[in-house]
């Protein structure tokens, strides 16, 4: 019998183990990426900007030109990167403390410039690497580190939905947002990065795909639990679908 | 070219990057240098380069360490709270060994402090300012004609060296007008902007890593050495000052950029009354020129250094001096500059003491 490849690691992705946690769906995200690099055959002319959180060593692990950016300034880094060199693709990948947190003015105003890049957003609704502290996307009631009884809205306000937000914004050319959870969403997921980097290599302007994961550790769940609390709990308040779409 | 014109010295500043290559520009505006980013706004897009103002100053010097990182001439311009803003940020762009250049046309501190001249930010501008072991290579123009020249030269060191460099100035440099001629820089070795830049993985056969992250601790210990080795190459190399007067003079008044104007004229101004007084000018204050103060005559009999600040300098005079002659200090502060005359009297108060 001939014998057919079905399966195999994309060439955009080092041949490394990763650090991530067991259940932790950052390496999805990452396979995501590199499938789409490779669909795409941009490894060459792709430039990375990694965050500072667990993602940071996503430098490791997505093979192309890589920049490690200071906490949440990832968008700035890849604004320059794309203005003085608009033949790459520059993307971002950044989990909610980077992002939504430290960083939520240079990805606003990245957005709101409509700068040509694309931004890979990690939504787990914690901090993962500090070790499980409060993000300004916890869950109302959510556990974390930094709020032991649960998230309460009236000392910490409500959880932030970033892709709704920049969506309102005029200059973006796609925001989506998607999970990585069960395999299902992992197809619908792998479209939307798809979409983003094909919206910028068409020069439509600044892209974004919020993807829900789990982050089981920090969570306290084991990541079969993770995956069903996702859909439970986070999806309702995330709701998934594209916010913008290119014209 | 050999023609001098009458320009600010923001928009002078701004015209030699240009003419010395700088295609890109990120900033946020700020007083007392908002001709450097309206200068640029217009004439970037002429020579074909960009200019884009940032939402803050964080955001600004990041897009700095991101245009660096094409190996293309960038830089950023922004006064002293500015600058405290940025230096997160320049401790990424030392710790990643990018090239850059950052205009600092120092205002009066602390806080949001005033908008009039100061050299208050001495030791953030030569002890960091950031994070980390790290320094810049810190450039003190005395005159708008040096400022251009330094401009001219300031790109070539950042790429040398892959380090950020500070042009130092004050809001005085600033504002005032001069006659300035731009001269091409003297001709160096410059590496290829290619070899570690992103952007050039096919031809180079090997993907770029911009980073700054070192978590083996005996991996950060050899970056920090290696940081350690380039920067005394700049001290050996690079470190540049003027001596006015100093061969014969008892009384040394050591001053930079400003500053260092206005004491040349009380010097003079003490020379005509018969005092041996003479002048240390530090052009390079990292590294600084420690040698010129090392090696004072046996006739000096004291120092005295004169600021914009309440003191800063006069720490690495007294480093340079080495306990050999008193070391004195006058200054003005809050945007307040010294006068010929109270730098005159400053000194004849030391022959009397």
């Amino acid at each position: 019998m001939k014998e057919v490849r079905i399966f195999e690691r994309p060439r955009s992705m080092a041949d490394v183990t990763t650090h991530y946690c067991p259940g932790c769906t950052h390496g999805i995200a990452h396979r995501l990426v590199a499938e789409v690099i490779d669909e795409l055959g941009i490894q060459e002319t792709t430039v990375g900007v990694a965050p500072v959180g667990c993602a940071v060593f996503i430098y490791n692990y997505i093979d192309t030109d890589m920049y490690e950016a200071a906490h949440g300034r990832g968008p700035a880094v890849a604004t320059a990167c794309k203005r003085i060199r608009p033949d790459l693709t520059v993307f971002t990948y950044q989990g909610d403390g980077d992002l939504a947190s430290i960083g939520l003015a240079e990805v606003a105003h990245a957005a709101n410039r409509g700068e040509n890049i694309t931004v890979i957003f990690i939504n787990n609704a914690i901090y993962g690497m500090t070790g499980g502290q409060m993000a300004p996307t916890t869950l109302l009631g959510q556990k974390a580190t930094t709020c032991p009884l649960g998230r309460e809205a009236k000392v910490n306000g409500y959880p932030m939905r970033v892709a709704e937000m920049l969506a309102t914004l005029a200059a973006p050319g796609y925001i989506a947002r998607v999970s990585v959870a069960k395999p299902k969403f992992i197809l619908e997921a792998k479209k939307a990065v798809r979409k983003a980097f094909e919206t910028q290599i068409a020069g439509k302007g600044f892209s974004l795909v919020e993807i829900l994961s789990t982050c089981p550790t920090n969570w306290g769940m084991l990541p079969v639990e993770a995956t069903d609390w996702l859909v439970e709990k986070m999806i309702p308040f995330y709701p998934l679908g594209e916010f913008k779409v290119p014209e | 070219m050999g023609e001098k014109v009458l320009m600010k010295g923001n928009e002078a500043l701004a015209e030699a990057a240009i003419q010395a290559g700088c295609r890109y520009f990120f900033g946020y505006p700020i007083t007392p240098q908002n001709e450097i980013p309206e200068y640029m706004s217009r004439r970037l897009p002429e020579v074909g380069g960009v200019y884009l103002q940032a939402e803050s100053e964080v955001a600004s010097i990041n897009m700095v360490f991101g245009g660096a990182g094409t190996g293309e001439r960038v830089m950023t311009s922004s006064s002293s709270p500015g600058i405290s803003l940025m230096s997160e940020g320049i401790s990424y762009i030392a710790g990643a060994e990018l090239p850059c250049v950052i205009m600092n046309i120092v205002r009066g501190g602390p806080g949001l402090g005033g908008i009039l001249p100061a050299q208050s930010d001495y030791f953030q501008a030569t002890r960091g300012g950031g994070h980390g072991d790290y320094r810049l290579l810190v450039l003190a123009p005395s005159t708008l004609q040096e400022a251009v020249d330094l401009t001219m030269e300031a790109f070539d060191l950042a790429e040398i060296y892959r380090n950020p460099v500070m042009i130092l100035g004050d809001g005085f440099m600033g504002q005032m007008m001069e006659a300035v001629e731009f001269k091409p820089a003297p001709e160096r070795k410059l590496p290829d902007k290619r070899d570690r830049a992103v952007g050039y993985r096919a031809r180079r056969g090997k993907r770029a890593l911009v980073k700054s992250l070192y978590l083996d601790p005996a991996a950060l210990e050899a970056h920090n050495m290696k940081l350690k080795a380039k920067y005394d190459l700049m001290a050996d190399r690079e470190t540049r000052h003027e001596s006015y007067l100093v061969d014969d003079a008892e009384y040394v008044v050591a001053a930079y950029g400003t500053t260092a104007r206005i004491a040349r004229s009380a010097v003079r101004l003490l020379r005509d009354e018969g005092i041996a007084a003479g002048m240390v000018r530090p052009i390079t204050v990292f590294p600084f020129p420690y040698a010129p103060f090392q090696n004072l005559g046996s006739q000096v009999k004291e120092v005295l250094a004169v600021e914009m600040s309440c003191g800063q300098m006069i720490d690495d005079v007294r480093i340079g001096v080495a306990g050999k002659v008193p070391v004195s200090f006058f200054g003005r502060v809050g945007g307040v500059a010294p006068t010929v005359d109270e730098i005159a009297e400053a000194v004849r108060r030391l022959r009397k003491s």
